[in-house]
């Protein structure tokens, strides 16, 4: 197999959460420990509830927040110390495409220059061949020149959204880092923009971090998926292997939770007892264990470890490991 | 793996309602604000054709202290002058050095503002410190300060209102830079690898033009009372220049025999400050969306 086009080594993240003067400070435990790695032309989700880490780890991979401890590694290259200016040439391979169309695109820029930002910041095209090349790009995502002089707030959110993925097209990036870049649109609009990405994957030759909450639509997109929660990578195995044989507590629950468009099905629903334990005061044992219906002794003392239970499908469970 | 099968939705026709034109809907709903904006565009014309009936120096000392009649229609000054063609010449005077001076304070104001809010930490800090340094001085003693020190004349006039005007700028530019750069644009931006130079003048100066605007127009009435004063005090224009503040000083001798010597530069002043200001307030209103 091939080196892994990006690599995140245990990482670890944490937000100051409260300052006090006497005693601990508090944190927010983001991530912790996550390791992971995305080979070059797959489509990794992560899914998980909000507040599970999924965003932090988009942002650390590009750098936009440093982790606490770990390593990111883009192409063999240890970039976890990379200063703002080396990390500019990194940015060129890898580009983001966010959750809100509304909020990414700056409101007063047109579409044209929003589009064709990255191609002035990273190339040395004159005016005349940047435009031409933007104008291009919406075309690739279905827009055309007559957009290209428009403001963001003449848009609908899918048309953002697919303005947002031709600005992160525009250097020719291998990884593209989606953070949520569906969950803003409407469900009609949502399967537009999800056959947008699955075509350009396949033109570009694109690797893509799919962050998601919504399995219906990481269904549709992932070759492999991982399952986060409470800033754990609990299971992370192919698409196949986890919508038949999901071996984590927590996954089977959020299998159960996807509607199925078949009214005589049934089947059994599992219903998560609790809420999601607060991440600044985290479970002393296995992160899922105060909610867990399997949950034995061992689950309350010690964190399992993410393991390979079987080729290509790991899980962190002490059930399944032993 | 299966494609979604979706048709493509047409893409409607877009009514664009450009920027411009509906920030001028807006603003034209504003009465007072474009009166004012009218007011203050009669005063340019004036400050640049300058049409006064008399020359500003021209003397008639057969009728000095002369009350408001037709030949004169704001009356002569002690030495037998227009009235009316001192106030039209001055207007030059007093817009000048407002818009100078403000020009100034907003430029280095803004920039510090930019760069405090931006980069934060002791940098931030040490401007903000400085600011509030400034800001502890009533607005006209800190003035009446700085030329104490450096010398009257028109040109420290500017200089120390300039100087007085820096805090404001900064305190709203950092502001407004503070609550812009944690806009998801920007992250974007960052993400794309854009340099913080490029950063901060395309993404975020822009982001707080608004405010910047409104600032300018308000400290513009502050700036001609603020000369105004100076002038008044004797550390501005001389007595022979035609500034406003300058005719107020010396028609306050009078004040007994030809109370229009004062009246009529103090209502100019009046109402050019309170103009600007006027349409100060119609461009927040206008500018700042949180009050639709």
């Amino acid at each position: 197999m091939s080196s892994p086009l990006i690599q995140l080594k245990d990482i670890h993240k944490t937000f100051l959460a409260s300052k006090t003067l006497f005693g601990e400070n508090k944190y927010v435990h983001a991530l912790n420990g996550v390791s992971l790695e995305i080979q070059s032309g797959e489509t990794l989700s992560i899914v998980g509830e909000s507040g599970c880490g999924k965003s932090t780890m988009g942002r650390i991979l590009n750098k936009l927040l440093n982790p606490d401890s770990g390593e990111v590694w883009f192409e063999n290259n240890n970039i976890t110390n990379y200063t703002p200016v080396q990390m500019r040439p990194i940015r060129k391979k890898m580009q983001m495409v966010f959750q809100d169309p509304y909020g990414c695109l700056n409101p007063r820029m047109k579409i044209k220059d929003i589009v064709g930002e990255p191609l002035l910041v990273h190339t040395n095209m004159s005016k005349k061949e940047r435009y031409k090349t933007v104008i291009e790009l919406l075309e690739t995502v279905g827009l055309n020149e007559r957009h290209a002089q428009g403001y963001a707030h003449e848009f609908s959110g899918g048309q953002r959204q697919r303005i947002g993925i031709a600005r992160a097209l525009s250097v020719n990036p291998r990884l593209i880092i989606a953070d949520e870049p569906v969950s803003a649109l409407d469900v009609s609009i949502q399967a537009q923009v999800i056959n947008i990405f699955k075509r350009l994957q396949k033109e570009f030759n694109l690797t893509y971090l799919f962050i998601s909450h919504d399995l219906s639509v990481v269904e549709v997109i992932s070759d492999r998926i991982g399952v986060m929660y409470l800033g754990y990578l609990v299971e992370i195995t192919t698409k196949e292997k986890l919508y038949k044989n999901p071996m984590h507590p927590y996954t089977q629950a959020l299998l159960s939770a996807v509607p199925i468009a078949d009214p005589t099905h049934r089947r059994e629903r599992i219903i998560l007892k609790g809420d999601i334990p607060s991440p600044i005061d985290m479970p002393k044992g296995c992160p899922f264990s105060t909610r867990c219906m399997y949950a034995k002794d061992e689950c309350f003392q010690t964190i399992p470890k993410l393991l390979e239970v079987e080729p290509g499908h790991k899980v962190a469970c002490h059930l399944k490991s032993s | 793996m299966e494609e979604v099968k979706m048709q493509e939705a047409k893409y409607e026709d877009f009514k664009i309602e450009n920027p411009m034109k509906e920030f001028a809907r807006k603003f034209l709903k504003k009465k007072s604000a474009v009166v004012s904006l009218g007011f203050i565009f009669f005063l340019v014309i004036l400050a640049i054709f300058q049409p006064a009936p008399y020359d500003i120096d021209e003397t008639d000392y057969d009728n000095i202290l002369s009350e408001p009649n037709s030949e004169h229609l704001f009356g002569t000054d002690e030495y037998g002058r227009d009235v009316l063609s001192r106030i039209i010449t001055g207007t030059r005077l007093s817009l000048s050095v407002a818009v100078t001076a403000v020009t100034i304070g907003a430029f280095l104001g803004s920039i510090l503002g930019i760069i405090a809010g931006y980069y934060g930490g002791l940098l931030e800090s040490l401007i903000m410190r400085f600011c509030d340094i400034l800001f502890s001085f009533p607005g006209l003693l800190l003035a009446i300060g700085i030329v104490a020190i450096i010398g009257p004349g028109l040109t420290n006039v500017v200089i120390a209102i300039s100087i007085y005007g820096i805090p404001t700028f900064t305190r709203v530019i950092r502001s407004s830079t503070l609550s812009i750069k944690e806009l998801l644009y920007i992250e974007a931006s960052r993400s794309i690898g854009v340099s913080d130079t490029r950063l901060l003048v395309k993404h975020i100066f822009p982001g707080t033009l608004p405010a910047l605007i409104v600032t300018y127009t308000m400290r513009m009435g502050t700036a001609i009372i603020s000369a105004a004063s100076l002038s008044f005090l004797g550390f501005g224009a001389s007595p022979t220049n035609p500034d406003w503040g300058a005719m107020l000083s010396t028609g306050r001798d009078y004040i007994g025999v030809a109370p229009h010597m004062l009246l009529y530069p103090g209502l100019m002043i009046f109402f050019t400050v309170l103009a600007f200001n006027l349409l100060g307030d119609g461009l927040r209103d206008t500018l700042d969306p949180k009050l639709d």
